[in-house]
């Protein structure tokens, strides 16, 4: 094993001080430390996560953020009690999930090359979420002008359900990632956002950890590991509390 | 051009617990202690305090505390014959990173391995003869044995504050502990957890079918506790969001409650983090460690000099290195020559998930810790007549939920819609009368010839290095024995009073995709002579007396217990021989 040469070292490890070791969630670099003599302390060190407001779309377009829009809803539809996944968030969740690393595979191994395995090796391709996303809505929507001669959002919810039937069993046709695939994908990532912690957009309200009877981030049971077979009372509370909090009369 | 630095008396290669352990043990004898740690530093107060440590999106699914495939990765291939192909995203294990490694993270299940565990092979033979053993099985026994390991069992507990019940106190059966453990000199530092609602009705449930359930030992503690080194531990507040996640109450017994402290204190000591090892060095002979290679963030390239190497990596990182530096011979299946890569294991987990009656039962499961839980031992190791069934193996089971994190955890009973409305009232029907634990069943995983680790021909790190190459399946004896320990498994849930039961024992082919705990053994063993194994039983390299391999590496296969109590005990044992016979005379410690 030869000495690895300066250049080649550099090359390798410039995806380290992108990506870096420390922080991934927004990609700043970790420098190397030396610990000694005490414990290392800095102000405002911290990392909580940073708060995702309403607003434009990061990554969708206009069009693709309201064909998710109505996916999202008939995935997870609104009932009497529950907002469905439009209302709770799950787009905007999934927009800002997109336009950051998940959505550009950061944390993953994307070297080549690239090879078709069994099912038990996991997946090899070298598309990344963002692109799996934009090649599958494009699919998507290029089959709904095709055959209905208007996109997914203009559909009816009946219609917009045997569509995600169609995915869910594969027998839709699509160009690019099969639909089973993209069904998947989309169904994952609207669960993730309808149950993740509100501060990421999705969850609104805490809709979600309402209707199941999370209490959320809260930390301390102690007063409840004897308590067997009652109901836990309080309402959840996310990372950034809950709106009463901030309530001002 | 590698920058060469001053002379350190020890490096320590990964400052996880092993790292963590050997390294305050060799400050403490005043010699000098440089650790290099690929990941960041990591501390309570500033990775995980409690105002944002409970966030499921970002440590469970994101695992933003681990390593990551981008960092460094291997390659994952069934069989012998078949090309591996990169772990493009964790799946079946999650590896640890940075200053604490999975000591961060573990769920602190803390247990000894069973007296038979460490004679396994003799054991087996004498009881059921060799013909029994599966075919291809490449089992040893460990060259110790549970008695001289006790003593090291014990210091790491008390390390640690390890909440439990006692089964065995010198000899003498305790009620409401494990019958079936080995003997241990005293009893737990601090009383079991407190256990829920669904854990208790597992135990009794458990009992009213003979069996003779007892507390899970736990690294989350049930009070505050001061160790052995003065540093202060808190009481778990069952928050739920235990493995996968730092501790924000200083209540899990980690790198950080429990050694880190004190050791960065000691002027002899310094930790260099961010910092990765590409290489040991070796003189020219190869009969000696003359130091590590490691490139720092900035990629520059140092040549730390040391007279002790002290290799405290994972499983998988430890294996990688040992063959990038070419120390013992790599082992060759086909041949059956070489040590290094072989024996290498996992685990056999499965489960079965109970529905309950929601107007009669409310589990709470958002109640739970890390080390939570009820469990039974009797199908576990030998603790049973093996000979009716025709396995070999076996694993402690329970109710070990450990919490209701939902993103992970709304389970539906089958033939629920993935979507829709029949989802979305599955998912609130259900939330609060399941019991689903991810590991039920704890079972053990045998080592065979053909399932081992080498280097990877194609796909490389980010330095231009192989990848390390994991070649693993399951053989039939796992799947027999995770049938038959699922089925008893099962039949106790199905007796807290399940409407319900859906079993999942474990099916071929191994699946790097779905997560199976991370405990990952072998691949330099331990042993009594370098003909069948890398490591002496204080895990000196046979073939570079001045290097030492911590860790389950040298696991010559799994038992049916989570591995961390063993490699704290083994690392204990190790760092008494190091200080009381290599320190005054470096040499090999035991005469090949």
């Amino acid at each position: 094993m030869g000495r690895l040469g300066r250049r080649k070292l550099l090359a390798g490890t410039a995806v380290s001080l992108i990506f870096g070791t420390g922080c991934w969630l927004d990609g700043t670099p970790a420098r190397a430390a030396i610990v000694q003599g005490s414990l290392p302390w800095q102000p405002y060190a911290g990392d909580p996560p940073a708060g995702i407001g309403p607003g434009q779309w990061h990554f969708f377009s206009a069009e693709e953020g309201a064909m998710v829009e109505a996916l999202v809803d008939r995935l997870i539809p609104p009932d009497a009690d529950t907002p469905g996944g439009k209302d709770a968030g799950c787009a905007v969740f999934i927009d800002r999930q997109l336009a950051g690393p998940y959505g550009r595979s950061s944390r993953s191994y994307m070297r080549p090359p690239f090879r078709d395995g069994t099912e038990s090796q996991g997946p090899q391709s070298p598309l990344t979420p963002a692109d799996r996303y934009r090649m599958s809505l494009a699919a998507l929507d290029a089959h709904c002008q095709a055959a209905f001669g208007r996109g997914l959002p203009a559909l009816s919810p009946d219609a917009q359900d045997k569509l995600i039937h169609g995915l869910e069993n594969n027998s839709l046709p699509m160009q690019g990632p099969s639909a089973r695939a993209f069904f998947e994908l989309l169904l994952k990532d609207t669960r993730y956002g309808f149950f993740a912690d509100p501060i990421y957009g999705g969850n609104r309200g805490m809709a979600a950890w309402r209707m199941i009877g999370f209490p959320g981030a809260r930390y301390d049971y102690r007063d409840w590991i004897d308590r067997h077979n009652e109901r836990y009372p309080l309402p959840p509370l996310g990372i950034a509390g809950r709106p009463a909090w901030s309530d001002r009369e | 051009m590698a920058q060469k630095l001053p002379h350190r008396d020890v490096v320590v290669i990964g400052l996880g617990w092993t790292g963590s352990i050997l390294a305050e043990a060799l400050t403490s004898e005043g010699l000098d202690v440089v650790a290099v740690e690929r990941g960041p530093w990591r501390d309570t107060a500033t990775d995980f305090p409690p105002s944002y440590a409970p966030d499921e999106l970002r440590y469970r699914i994101y695992h933003e505390l681990f390593l990551q495939p981008a960092q460094a990765t291997l390659t994952f291939r069934n069989k012998i014959g078949q090309e591996a192909l990169p772990v493009r995203s964790w799946g079946a294990f999650m590896l640890g990173n940075g200053a604490g490694g999975a000591g961060v993270h573990w769920n602190a299940e803390t247990w000894r391995f069973l007296p038979s565990d460490f004679e396994l092979r003799s054991h087996l033979v004498q009881r059921y003869g060799a013909g029994f053993l599966p075919p291809d099985t490449a089992i040893q026994d460990w060259g110790i044995t549970y008695a001289e390991l006790e003593p090291y069992y014990d210091r790491f507990e008390y390390l640690c504050g390890t909440s439990g019940t006692a089964g065995n106190l010198r000899g003498t059966i305790q009620p409401g502990g494990n019958p079936f453990e080995g003997p241990r000199s005293r009893p737990y530092p601090t009383p079991a957890l407190k256990q829920g609602f669904s854990h208790k009705l597992f135990a009794k449930a458990a009992a009213e079918l003979g069996y003779k359930p007892f507390p899970q030992p736990a690294g989350n503690l049930s009070q505050a506790y001061t160790n052995p080194h003065g540093l202060q531990m808190g009481p778990c507040t069952y928050c739920g969001f235990c493995e996968w996640f730092g501790c924000g109450n200083y209540a899990k017994a980690s790198p950080q409650t429990t050694l880190l402290p004190i050791l960065v204190r000691r002027p002899n000591f310094e930790a260099r983090t961010n910092c990765e090892v590409t290489r040991i060095n070796l003189s020219r002979d190869r009969k000696r460690a003359t130091g590590v290679t490691y490139v720092d963030s900035s990629g520059q390239e140092h040549d730390q000099p040391a007279d002790l190497v002290l290799l405290c990596g994972f499983q998988t990182w430890n294996v990688q290195l040992l063959l990038l530096s070419g120390i013992g011979q790599p082992y060759d299946p086909v041949a059956g020559t070489g040590q290094i890569g072989r024996n290498f294991t996992h685990q056999t987990v499965s489960t079965a998930t109970g529905f309950f009656d929601r107007a009669k039962y409310n589990f709470n499961p958002f109640v739970a810790a890390g080390a939570i839980g009820m469990c039974i031992d009797e199908w576990n190791g030998d603790n049973f007549d093996h000979g009716p069934y025709g396995f070999i193996g076996g694993g402690y089971m329970g109710q070990v939920q450990t919490n209701g994190r939902p993103i992970e955890k709304t389970p539906v009973p089958p033939g629920t819609p993935e979507w829709g409305h029949g989802w979305k009232q599955a998912v609130r029907d259900n939330y609060l009368s399941t019991v689903h634990t991810g590991t039920g069943v704890h079972g053990s995983f045998s080592s065979y010839r053909d399932v081992y680790m080498d280097l990877d021909p194609t796909w490389k790190d980010r330095f231009g290095r192989p990848l390390l190459r994991a070649t693993i399946d399951f053989h039939d004896n796992e799947l027999k024995m995770s049938a038959f320990l699922t089925e008893k498994y099962a039949a106790i849930i199905r007796a807290m009073g399940a409407n319900q039961v859906v079993s999942e024992p474990r099916k071929g082919p191994y699946d790097i995709t779905k997560y199976q705990t991370s405990h990952l053994c072998g691949g330099a063993i331990m042993g009594t002579s370098p003909a069948d194994s890398a490591l002496n039983k204080y895990l000196q390299s046979w073939n570079v007396p001045n290097l030492f391999v911590q860790g389950a590496t040298a696991f010559p296969q799994n038992a049916g217990y989570n591995p961390t109590g063993t490699v704290g005990a083994l690392a204990y044992m190790s760092a008494d021989a190091i200080r009381s016979q290599y320190l005054k005379k470096p040499g090999p410690l035991v005469q090949a």
